[in-house]
């Protein structure tokens, strides 16, 4: 794939956005890689979590359609293994809020299956409203 | 020693049975465990989005009815104590955002409370040396596997209660019972928490990880402190033998049930029935009930 690079797209609308309601500076990750390395969704993203934060800070707006965004259970391993300090989660999480704010709910309650909604524990259904729902 | 107390919506509900033996065992222990007259949920998640006030809102004010009522707060669900303690750090130190809450909510808080789980009061306040020598039954010949999760220990710099890598506090805590505690891989890998509204495959593999690590170790039991991790531990086994061939159930317990069974308490309360893996036949061959 050939990517035209720009520094009106590297420093462009679309990672302000991300970094100001990340409170994250995109260029403090030299790449290591530490965070996929200890991911332990990794195995079902379709790009791995450096690589969603590279393309953020190459300014390509294919961040918003990976869904690695969605598959970020917020752990923490990352943040906690950074040797840069980077709080991916949150980054991760302003990459969700974008889409949220601007196309909606990921998540249809309603569809979900009765006997899970019944059994499942209010922190649940509160903390993926909270990560799903605009 | 009275402690104000915060339950939350899963201890009160989903989860009555750690909520009971939680309250129990500490009663025992003389820690009085007070519930906060007024109390609502604390949002099950801290914000990650900066620009996200309004989801400090629900905490700030159950901090602020707790300096109401006195200057501790305890928690006994992972993901509360995480939110009220990331909150109350974020009230001390983030004067702008402070200044907005207050406003919006019409109070002045500051971040006074100091905010425990209740692993901490009985590492701090009872010690698990001295733990040990009130425990009435020892759970001698039981093999468990402490798993911590993720949000009790992790941002580090914020919750500060055990080492975000290498934990000790759940360790300790069942070695003083006298169960035989295990080594394990997965002991702070995620479980998958809130992915199980969205995803739940990729939950049923994380949570599998886990398991698969806690047996291989010679585990009998998981043992936690998190409603969530609990959920997608113990309701997906049904699925996990019917994906992974050769898959052995195993029960999953709160710390609080083990601790009140070895303080002897009566556990009718605790909730053991109400586990998708029956706990009992286990807890029963090492003649406890």
């Amino acid at each position: 794939m050939r990517v035209r690079l720009s520094i009106r797209e590297t420093r462009g609308e679309f990672v302000k956005r991300v970094e100001e309601i990340s409170g994250q500076e995109i260029l403090a990750c030299n790449q290591c890689g530490k965070c996929s390395a200890g991911c332990p969704a990794a195995m079902a993203m379709d790009l791995l979590p450096s690589q969603v934060l590279r393309l953020v800070q190459l300014g390509l707006e294919e961040a918003l359609t990976s869904e690695t965004i969605w598959l970020c259970a917020s752990c923490l391993t990352c943040l906690s293994r950074c040797p840069k300090g980077v709080d991916l989660p949150r980054i991760m999480e302003a990459l969700r809020q974008l889409v949220l704010r601007k196309e909606g709910d990921r998540l249809e309650l309603s569809a979900l299956p009765a006997d899970f909604l019944s059994e499942a524990p209010q922190l649940a259904i509160i903390a993926g409203s909270r990560k799903y729902l605009s | 020693m009275r402690y104000l107390y915060f339950p939350g919506c899963t201890l009160s509900t989903k989860a009555k049975g750690f909520a009971a033996s939680g309250e129990a065992s500490a009663r025992a222990l003389g820690i009085d465990l007070v519930e906060l007259s007024q109390w609502n949920c604390c949002g099950a998640t801290f914000p990650l989005a900066t620009d996200n006030l309004l989801a400090l809102v629900a905490p700030t004010r159950i901090l602020l009815n707790a300096q109401k009522e006195g200057n501790h707060l305890v928690a006994l669900c992972s993901i509360c104590y995480h939110v009220l303690k990331r909150t109350n750090r974020l009230l001390r130190e983030e004067t702008d955002k402070r200044e907005k809450l207050n406003l919006f909510i019409e109070e002045e808080y500051r971040g006074e409370v100091r905010v425990f789980h209740l692993l901490e009061l009985l590492r701090e306040e009872i010690g698990f040396e001295e733990l040990s020598e009130r425990v009435q039954k020892r759970l001698q010949g039981l093999r468990v596997a402490p798993y911590y999760g993720c949000l009790l220990l992790r941002p580090f710099q914020e919750i500060g209660l055990d080492d975000p890598e290498e934990p000790r506090i759940l360790d300790d805590l069942l070695a003083s019972l006298g169960c035989e505690v295990v080594e394990f891989s997965h002991k702070t890998e995620c479980c998958g928490s809130y992915l199980a509204m969205n995803s739940s495959e990729v939950t049923r593999e994380l949570s599998y990880a886990i398991l698969h690590s806690a047996l291989a170790s010679g585990a009998q039991a998981v043992v936690t402190s998190c409603p969530l991790c609990h959920f997608n531990l113990d309701y997906r086994q049904g699925e996990m033998a019917a994906h992974y061939p050769g898959f052995t159930q195993i029960p999953v317990l709160y710390f609080t049930q083990l601790l009140g069974l070895a303080l002897g308490i009566e556990s009718e309360t605790f909730g053991l029935a109400d586990h998708h893996v029956d706990p009992r036949p286990l807890l029963a061959s090492k003649g406890l009930k």
